[in-house]
């Protein structure tokens, strides 16, 4: 008997202090963002999507179309093609960069891969389309519209 | 003691829990054979996210099975990194910096906590309390905001690499961390207050679900189910790998068996953690985080090679035989749930099914992990 009224008193009080915990933080200051109307800074080694760096020296991006990022993609959602340039210094230069982004798992080994550190991760990921097409990414392109 | 089935009319019927369930936290189907409202037989249905980690390896190379890791157990992914850093540093002889380690070490611990408060909150979700969910959240953002300045992504890590990491620490982290320890330490006692000690908890969770250790060794059941059922054994401690052993702390045993024991086991091991944390980050040496001279192309010698480690759920193996070429020739992997799901069949007979889903939550089950 009276094992059973001290659980009910003692039930009882664990469960004022629960309601007391909660009635306190009702009252402290909101922790969540009110996301869209208001954005987290991203951190900057956020990965994104890769994108091409924009070079000073060359005045251009960096890639030499090696294939090394390539041959580095695990999943193998990066397509290189790389023309012989004419009257150029390297042997071959980027005619087109695919990135399928629908297959891309965002480790960075291409980032890594990279010798001559052409790449770099983007810091986009409000990402949304209607078609599998949209992830297609043409960074060579998007580079060329990006610094025209 | 659990209440276990009385009348027997002889008339079963067969219920489906999941895939689509909310209390498998995934797709785990079980099929259960009810005796009226208790559990004449259950047996898991598997398989629904397999995805052939292990013929995944076989195809590619060393390297490009890092991310895979990952996507294994999605809630302390780290861990799993970790394993396979481990794994590849042992067969090829490459050690990684001082520095490194230390940094494995905070990161992958800071990673467990935030795997036991997803796992405390969606449990005390299951059993029907909602609000603890979103003070574990809460704090769990602490972790992933840390872990998100210094690796890049919230959840699906890929930040060790053969010989180091993939890059420093940067001037924010180790303050940071301080900030989190402390807060942590002080919101324990909250959790405690409002949940530990709610009588409806206690109720539904004290003498529910026995798993005696017996049965843990049967099925191979490791991590906190094991140490739930007074079993002491962590691989940090008893096998200890990457800098674990330079540490103090203690591992966290509760003879009783019950769900309430698993659940103490894992309320004391975020306190465990937040030891390892400190220390670690007080002793954070400088130097270097990655190793000089590490092949391009990972191409271990010959053999096989096994490594354990503690993840949240228990311990994780990964066997690796390698034929000399830059492809692994088999990965087996060991996953800690996979065991202890397997119990659920046996420890669940008898139950009533609102005891079995208290069981089912105290396993932590990822079922990624499981299938693979």
């Amino acid at each position: 008997m009276y094992t059973y009224l001290k659980e009910i008193c003692v039930g009882t009080w664990s469960l004022l202090v629960g309601l007391a915990i909660t009635i306190r933080y009702f009252f402290q200051p909101v922790v969540t963002v009110q996301y869209p109307h208001q954005a987290l800074p991203m951190p900057p080694r956020f990965r994104g999507h890769t994108e091409l760096v924009w070079d000073e020296k060359k005045a251009g991006h960096k890639c030499i179309a090696c294939m090394a990022c390539q041959r580095a993609c695990p999943s193998g959602c990066i397509t290189i093609l790389g023309e012989k340039g004419e009257g150029v210094k390297q042997k071959t230069t980027l005619a087109s960069y695919k990135l399928n982004f629908t297959t891309c798992s965002l480790c960075g080994l291409c980032v890594e891969s990279c010798p001559t550190k052409a790449l770099d991760f983007s810091k986009e990921f409000n990402l949304a389309g209607t078609t599998k097409e949209t992830y297609v990414y043409d960074l060579l392109k998007r580079f060329e519209e990006k610094y025209s | 003691m659990s209440v276990h089935a009385t009348s027997h009319i002889g008339e079963t019927f067969v219920l489906n829990l999941g895939p689509q369930h909310p209390a498998t936290h995934g797709v785990l189907r079980i099929k259960l054979t009810m005796d009226g409202e208790y559990i004449a037989q259950a047996e898991p249905v598997l398989g629904y996210s397999h995805r052939m980690h292990e013929k995944m390896a076989e195809n590619r190379s060393w390297h490009q099975f890092l991310p895979n890791t990952a996507r294994m157990d999605y809630l302390h992914a780290l861990a799993f990194n970790l394993a396979y850093v481990c794994l590849v540093e042992r067969m090829t002889g490459i050690e990684a910096p001082e520095r490194a380690q230390y940094i494995r070490v905070i990161t992958t611990e800071l990673n467990r906590i935030a795997s036991h408060l997803v796992w405390f909150g969606a449990f005390v979700l299951d059993l029907g309390g909602f609000s603890p969910l979103l003070y574990a959240f809460d704090d769990r953002e602490y972790i992933l905001d840390l872990l998100e300045n210094v690796t890049g992504s919230r959840l699906t890590y890929c930040y060790f690499r053969f010989g180091g990491v993939y890059n420093d620490i940067d001037e924010d982290f180790v303050p940071g961390v301080k900030d989190f320890i402390k807060r942590m330490r002080s919101r324990i006692p909250m959790y405690h207050s409002l949940v530990t000690k709610n009588i409806i908890l206690v109720k539904r969770l004290k003498e529910i679900g026995p798993i005696p250790a017996e049965m843990c060794r049967k099925y191979g059941a490791t991590g906190p189910v094991a140490r739930g059922a007074g079993i002491n054994f962590d691989v940090r401690k008893h096998e200890p790998y990457s800098l674990y052993s330079a540490f103090d702390f203690d591992v966290p045993v509760y003879p009783e068996g019950d769900s309430m024991a698993r659940y103490m086991v894992r309320m004391d091991e975020i306190l465990e953690s937040l030891r390892i944390i400190e220390q670690a980050v007080n002793r954070l040496p400088d130097g270097s985080v990655m190793a000089d001279k590490v092949p391009k192309s990972i191409k271990p010698p010959k053999g096989d090679c096994y490594q354990a480690v503690e993840t949240a759920r228990g311990s994780f193996g990964i066997r690796a035989v390698s034929d000399g070429t830059s492809t692994p020739y088999r990965m087996k992997l060991r996953s800690p749930t996979y065991s202890n799901l397997s119990l659920f069949a046996e420890a669940s007979q008898g139950m009533l099914l609102p005891d079995a889903l208290a069981l089912l939550g105290s396993l932590d089950l990822v079922i990624p992990e499981i299938d693979r």
